[in-house]
């Protein structure tokens, strides 16, 4: 039997290493130009498909990288303290797109897609919320029917991460009028699929450099197996599609925590004023000091549910992770930019777009209050 | 990464549980309303080796684990806040420190009997001027050939009222600050020692709170614990091991507290259901466990670190800080979620609230525990 540890194994702090490294040479260099232009990070995208970035739980039958949760959660935090975009794009292609397929799908599609999604430089996304249906997602409208040999899709979905740039995605759409949940059905779509198109890029507060884009199916065509588990089990296949990704939206506001801290700290020992660094009055020291204490318990909480991935409370654990995870981002932002004073409101410095990007962890891949709701009905049940 | 216990501390957890429910709960609320010193389950305490958990076999101690310390303190806080401290005292701020810095014979003389139970012992450093401070104290002790004669008061002293031992800490020469500062190992029963009546307390009354006072009281100088002057040293590297222990409490405190809200709001109706089926119910739920669950991890991780590492100040810090702020938190939802009734003694919660308060000022206010952070943070990290 195993000792309780608190330290990452070799694979784990040796791909820490290396995607820091990545990260710093390769992205932060072109992250605050990419954030004002809106571009999408479509060279370092393709870099990071040949390092085994966007399959790493695929299985290496399918040319994945067949890492665990834990270290995919790694990759994503040190991604996320250089470029909260680049992390999502990456976090989104592997565990709301790759998982379900690996998890779902047929042979057929599974060796349709999942080499190319893990190696092959394809992205993929996820398509679930629609303009009515948000948090209640059980209340979607898109449909879909089988004809013969293919499943026809007709409807939209709103803000799918990737929208323009994904090559797969798993789309949710209702199979069986009149059945609520049970009758919701998962479909990975193509993006080269007749009917399918994609919606203008969404106008973001952060996040810019990541594509957000509507989804829209117009009689769109997809092979019969392309059909994820059985029909009816959609709904189901997405609620456990996100308590697996939930860990990765986890790992993303801890890496913008951490930036946060680190930026915070660096400030507060050069900026003087009443002639000492601003380091030296208790109030900013006790904001430094409640930020790292925050950032260690979220980074536990995340790495913690990450472990324990395939327990019976695994579901709970993530939502914990991301519940708080996000939740203490948020503060740790807004106190560093409060120790940047004037400058931390001037796009000049990174706190700015941090501020902009960490605000989103409270919301997608479920609300806070949504992850309150999961984590509660296990209490009280 | 791999966080689970093993076998053994799950069957330790199991036994203490037992032992809480059984023998403890049914006089916690007397412990606490009367300000009873538990004696009688301190001594059963001490026969299943919850005196000296970590302390070696041969010293007299159940030869366990950090993390095997922690449950035995977070299990017994569990269900009494005041056997909760009056075991983390002995455990760490006595045993501890002599285990670290004492010779065999001092570990044979006070050691043995401490570990095993046989004796209680208390750690006296506060004093009326020196609190936070600590290094303003005023005791002083005075060579005299074979001796040293110690003259000074000290308050807030848990365990002082039923204590068989004190580590007491005197300045051999207050001109030298800090460095003069020296640990004793002190018989209650010797000449010049005196302590004072129970403090009444807010919370955790039954600890045994009281002031000592020392009137040239002759002490032989191998009873000194460690070098002239090394006593400040010994008596924060006490407190940081110490720290883990309350961290444990304000766990214990609050899953106790948490426990009784998840119970409460499944049986209490109002507008014909149980409140647990209200929405701002099941958030405050959901927030306690995730914070609790963080909590119990940071002071685990801590334990791990002091297993494993020889630094573990900002572990220790981090992990008391959080843990104590998350026991104000929990316990103040628990009274809200039991209404009036929580504010009624016959309720265990009312109780909880009040203990939780001491962790956030014992063995190091939240905010010395802030300084200890970001000095490590700002200057170390
Ligand atoms: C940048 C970005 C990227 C995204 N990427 C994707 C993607 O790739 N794929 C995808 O499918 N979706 C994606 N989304 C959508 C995202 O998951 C939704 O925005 C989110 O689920 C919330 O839904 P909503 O915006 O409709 O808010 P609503 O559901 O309308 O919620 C509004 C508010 O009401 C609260 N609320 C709702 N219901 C309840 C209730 N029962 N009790 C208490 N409070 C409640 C919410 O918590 C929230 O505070 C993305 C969104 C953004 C902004
Ligand atoms: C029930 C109980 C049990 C105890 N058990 C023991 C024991 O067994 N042994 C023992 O030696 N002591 C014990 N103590 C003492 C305890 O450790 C002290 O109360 C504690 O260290 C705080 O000291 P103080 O009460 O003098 O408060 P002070 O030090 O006077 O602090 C008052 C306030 O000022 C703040 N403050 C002080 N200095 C600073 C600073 N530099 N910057 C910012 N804020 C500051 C504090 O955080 C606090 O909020 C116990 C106390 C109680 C109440």
């Amino acid at each position: 039997m195993s000792e309780l540890t608190f330290e990452l194994n070799e694979e784990q702090q040796l791909l820490r290493e290396e995607v820091r490294r990545f990260a710093v040479e390769r992205i932060r260099p072109g992250t605050a130009e990419r954030d004002k232009n809106h571009e999408f990070p479509k060279d370092i995208i393709a870099e990071m498909a040949e390092m085994g970035l966007l399959g790493m739980m695929v299985p290496e039958a399918y040319d994945g990288a067949e890492m665990d949760v834990l270290t995919y959660a790694i990759a994503v935090e040190e991604l996320a303290t250089v470029c909260p975009s680049v992390a999502v794009t990456m976090s989104v292609t592997n565990s709301v797109c790759c998982w379900p397929i690996q998890e779902f799908g047929s042979d057929e599609v599974k060796e349709a897609v999942l080499p190319e999604l893990a190696a092959g430089g394809a992205i993929g996304g996820f398509g679930l919320t629609e303009p009515g249906s948000g948090s209640d997602a059980g209340s979607m409208k898109t449909v879909a029917r089988l004809e013969g040999d293919e499943w026809v899709i007709d409807g939209e979905k709103a803000w799918i991460t990737n929208g323009a740039y994904g090559k797969y995605f798993v789309v949710l759409a209702r199979t069986s009028p009149g059945k609520g949940t049970q009758g919701i059905s998962a479909i990975v779509v193509p993006s080269d699929a007749p009917g399918f198109r994609v919606g203008g890029s969404e106008e973001k507060m952060g996040l810019k450099a990541s594509n957000t884009t509507a989804l829209y199916f117009d009689s769109c065509r997809v092979p019969a197996s392309y059909l994820l588990g059985e029909e009816g089990k959609g709904f189901r296949i997405a609620m456990a599609t996100l308590d697996h990704s939930r860990v990765g939206i986890a790992a993303q506001s801890v890496g913008i925590h951490q930036r946060a801290l680190e930026l915070a700290v660096s400030y507060a020992k050069e900026r003087v004023q009443f002639g000492v660094p601003i380091a030296k009055h208790q109030a900013i020291q006790f904001k430094i000091a409640s930020m790292a204490t925050e950032l260690a318990a979220a980074r536990t909480l995340t790495y913690y549910a990450a472990s324990r991935g395939h327990s019976p409370e695994a579901g709970r654990l993530a939502s914990q992770a991301k519940l708080y995870a996000s939740e203490a981002a948020n503060r740790a932002c807004w106190e560093a930019l409060q120790i940047h004073g004037g400058n931390g409101f001037c796009e000049d410095y990174e706190i700015a777009r941090l501020y902009r990007d960490v605000r989103i962890t409270t919301i997608y891949e479920g609300t806070s209050e949504m992850q309150r709701m999961v984590i509660a009905r296990h209490l009280t049940r | 990464m791999y966080i689970q216990l093993n076998d053994e501390q799950k069957m330790l957890r199991d036994e203490v549980r037992r032992f809480a429910d059984e023998v403890v709960k049914p006089i916690a609320k007397e412990t606490d309303e009367k300000g009873i010193f538990p004696t009688d389950v301190i001594r059963q305490a001490g026969e299943m080796g919850l005196t000296g958990v970590a302390v070696p076999e041969e010293w007299g101690g159940a030869g366990m684990d950090v993390i095997s310390y922690c449950i035995v303190v977070e299990e017994i806080s569990r269900v009494c806040g005041s056997t909760g401290v009056i075991l983390s005292v002995n455990n760490s701020l006595v045993c501890d420190p002599i285990m670290k810095f004492g010779n065999d014979e001092q570990k044979e003389l006070f050691l043995k009997p401490l570990a095993a139970g046989e004796k209680l012992g208390c750690f006296a450093l506060t004093e009326p001027g020196a609190g936070s401070d600590a290094a303003a104290l005023r005791t002083t002790a005075r060579r005299d050939g074979d001796d040293y004669v110690l003259n000074g008061n000290k308050v807030f002293i848990t365990n002082g009222t039923h204590a068989d031992v004190a580590i007491v800490f005197a300045s051999v020469d207050l001109a030298l600050g800090h460095k003069g500062i020296t640990a004793f190992l002190v018989p209650a029963e010797i000449d010049g020692y005196s302590h004072g009546i129970h403090e009444y307390k807010l919370g955790v009354n039954g600890s045994g709170t009281t002031e000592l006072a020392f009137e040239d009281m002759r002490i032989p100088a191998a009873f000194r614990l460690g070098e002239e002057g090394e006593g400040f040293k010994v008596a924060m590297s006490t407190l940081d091991g110490g720290r883990i222990g309350i961290a444990s409490q304000a766990v214990g405190i609050a899953q106790g507290a948490f426990e009784e809200a998840v119970q409460y709001a499944k049986e209490r109706e109002q507008f014909g259901k149980p409140i647990s089926s209200f929405q701002a119910i099941q958030h405050y739920l959901a927030d306690m466990s995730t914070e609790l669950d963080a909590a119990r991890l940071l002071t685990w991780k801590a334990a791990w670190t002091k297993m494993n590492r020889k630094r573990f100040t900002l572990e220790a810090a981090q992990a008391k800080l959080y843990s104590s702020e998350m026991a104000q938190r929990v316990t103040n939802l628990a009274v809200q979620i039991h209404g009036g009734y929580g504010y009624i003694r016959e309720y265990n919660v009312e109780r909880y609230f009040r203990d939780a308060r001491i962790t956030e000022i014992y063995e190091g206010t939240s905010e010395i525990q802030k300084m200890v952070i970001a000095n490590w943070v700002l200057n170390q990290g």
